[in-house]
């Protein structure tokens, strides 16, 4: 159902939500990059639609929201355990096209892929997410490539128009909440070209695996896991056990993000690490983003967002990557 | 027939050269940092009034050699568009700049581009300028984005060192330990870990900022504020050349503007009057009074950030040749 209402009433709206969810919205925090005087925009807690980042593309995407960076599992004593309590309030979400399509991958290895991921499922029951529209492709988005750029799998649309809010909803309650708001027709905003344009390969050969053109990232990665980090698609975790200093016999399992790009990923009991090589770490995540995850689920992994390309220190293409090795594939056959 | 008072020359940014009749305008470019469109201007004085050479100063300005003594007037006017949009302190409009005690505020590149640095070097270098020009005193301020110091600011007599205190976000850290290899590999091996934790050692950190830029996560960020180490009472020279000690740690900007204008009424009541030129270096001057003297003119009336270290007494070491 279509709506129009008046900011003010809007927000008032989401102030009342916001006693039952904590709303989680891009926001920019100023001064907050790596370099001097350079903000990020990444997500954080919002009350008011004037805080949400709506021009800019995010830095880092909404996945920390379901998929905290660092997340305490349980605590433990010497023969006891307890779970850690799950987050009082449920969650509201805003998020674009291209991150709602990753939500969906997210859900595929956390629920869909073997045993239910009970911490996961948890927050992920709990959250609603409102669709932010794209009026303009940004900068090393290729959504369009990877079928990304449109959806209408969200619980509401919103978009923000001077002091006007146009919103599409799909949720009883906000439903409710809207009861005397201006029916309209609205429909999303989503971008139907990016200047950038993936071609994705075919199956790619075994052989295409050692192949030297790896070797050149090998050079140029520097294995600082930006790229997975900033992805809202890289799902992989790793675990920390540790123990109180001052007890020693208790203590708590979180679980953390990992990056195959850093050091230690694949470090094995004893020492063993087998993708020491930053060329090969680089043919690991690529493969999974936009080869091995189809063959397993039926879709690509990667959902185009371009995040790993902003963000680059050395200037590192995802993208570009993409397309030599489609090239690579048409030669191979 | 020349008829010239050089003294005059000199407070008017022209150097009595050795070449007879000849002498070379020197364009102080505050903070380092000039619009391209002012290049033609110092092209064209070159090309009318020089022999055509321009000589890169080590202090960031342009010296322009072989300008007939007579010609300083035609200079001058021509220097004016130039003082202008430097926004140069200036005592009379078309004549030229003024004073050649106090020396450019020179400043390395900062954070308009570079990656290190931790604040905007040239604009803190043009907030000093503005307080300290003109001045015959015989003073030399430095600013750097970050403690590499590639301006050197340690042969200053001022040097102010761009410093951030590190914030750390343990939610947001997953222990990849990139600024712990940062940190000790390129700084201080301040970082340590702990429950895969970091642990910062606030007596060791120098505030370069290593690990905030090698934070993938923004775990590590910049704290609101910048802060400065100021280094003072470094030099070259003939007697006793010496890098500068450490005066303030984690100073705010407002204290170390005052502590330079400080320095002045210090060095008006202690200044050797029969030093040659009436120039002496401060650094001299406070061997001679004693630190605790200097260091009480030079707090008079500051406001230190509550995390501000003063380092007292200061002693310097170099190398003696007197």
């Amino acid at each position: 159902m279509g709506y129009q209402i008046d900011l003010k009433k809007m927000n008032a709206i989401l102030a009342d939500l916001s006693k039952t969810y904590t709303i989680y919205a891009p926001k920019r925090f100023v001064g907050d990059g790596t370099f001097a005087h350079i903000d990020t925009i990444r997500y954080g807690e919002i009350s008011d639609l004037a805080e949400i980042e709506f021009a800019e593309k995010s830095n880092y995407s909404f996945k920390e929201v379901l998929l905290p960076i660092s997340e305490t599992l349980f605590y433990f004593t010497e023969n006891e355990m307890k779970e850690a309590d799950a987050r009082a309030k449920g969650a509201i979400v805003f998020l674009r096209s291209c991150d709602l399509h990753a939500l969906k991958r997210l859900d595929t290895i956390y629920l869909e892929n073997g045993a239910v991921d009970s911490y996961y499922k948890r927050l992920r029951d709990n959250t609603k997410f409102i669709l932010m529209g794209c009026t303009q492709s940004f900068e090393n988005c290729f959504c369009v490539s990877m079928g990304s750029n449109q959806t209408d799998d969200y619980d509401a649309y919103l978009k923000v128009d001077g002091e006007t809010v146009l919103l599409n909803s799909r949720w009883e309650a906000l439903d409710d909440a809207l009861a005397g708001a201006t029916a309209k027709d609205v429909v999303p905003d989503f971008v139907t070209e990016n200047d950038t344009v993936v071609e994705l390969p075919e199956a790619v050969p075994q052989a295409l695996f050692d192949a030297p053109f790896w070797e050149d990232y090998g050079n140029r990665c520097i294995a600082c896991g930006r790229c997975n980090f900033v992805c809202p698609t890289c799902t992989c975790f790793t675990m920390q056990d540790l123990f109180y200093t001052d007890n020693g016999k208790a203590g708590e399992r979180r679980r953390v993000w990992a990056s195959c790009h850093v050091d230690g990923y694949t470090d094995m009991a004893g020492g063993h690490a087998f993708r020491n090589d930053k060329g090969q770490r680089m043919r690991f995540k690529v493969m999974h983003k936009v080869n091995d995850y189809k063959r397993r689920f039926g879709t690509h992994m990667c959902i185009g967002c371009g995040r790993c390309d902003d963000v680059c220190p050395e200037y590192i293409s995802f993208s570009n990557c993409i397309n030599k090795l489609s090239a690579l594939v048409k030669e191979d056959n | 027939m020349l008829d010239l008072n050089t003294k005059k020359i000199k407070k008017n940014a022209y150097r009595v050269t050795k070449v007879r009749g000849e002498t070379a305008s020197r364009i102080r470019v505050p903070g380092g940092l000039l619009t391209a469109d002012l290049l033609p201007l110092i092209q064209h004085i070159a090309e009318t009034y020089g022999n055509g050479k321009l000589h890169l100063t080590t202090r960031q300005g342009f010296e322009i050699p072989g300008i007939k003594y007579e010609d300083m007037d035609a200079v001058n006017t021509l220097l004016q568009p130039i003082i202008d949009k430097l926004e140069i302190n200036q005592e009379i409009p078309g004549k030229g700049y003024t004073a050649a005690g106090t020396r450019n505020v020179s400043a390395c590149i900062g954070s308009n581009v570079c990656p290190f640095a931790t604040y905007n070097t040239t604009a803190f270098a043009k907030r000093m300028e503005k307080e300290i020009f003109p001045n015959d005193l015989h003073f030399k301020v430095a600013f750097t984005g970050c403690a590499n110091d590639c301006i050197k600011t340690r042969m200053h007599d001022f040097g102010i060192i761009g410093m951030t205190e590190p914030q750390y976000d343990k939610d947001r850290c997953v222990n990849c330990q990139a600024c712990v290899k940062a940190c000790k590999k390129k700084s201080v091996d301040a970082l340590s870990v702990e429950n895969f934790r970091i642990v910062r050692n606030t007596e060791k950190c120098v505030g370069c900022g290593e690990c905030v830029i090698n934070c993938p996560t923004r775990a590590w960020t910049r704290s609101p504020e910048t802060y400065y180490r100021l280094v003072i009472m470094g030099r070259t020279g003939k007697r006793n050349p010496r890098l500068a000690e450490d005066f303030l740690v984690w100073a705010n900007a407002d204290a170390i503007v005052q502590i330079v204008t400080n320095t002045y009424k210090f060095v008006e009541n202690y200044i050797d009057r029969t030093a040659p030129g009436g120039k002496e270096h401060i650094g001299y001057i406070i061997d001679r009074t004693g630190f605790e003297e200097y260091k009480k003119w030079a707090l008079e009336g500051v406001k230190l950030d509550q995390r501000t270290i003063v380092k007292s007494p200061v002693y310097w070491g170099g190398i003696h040749y007197d």
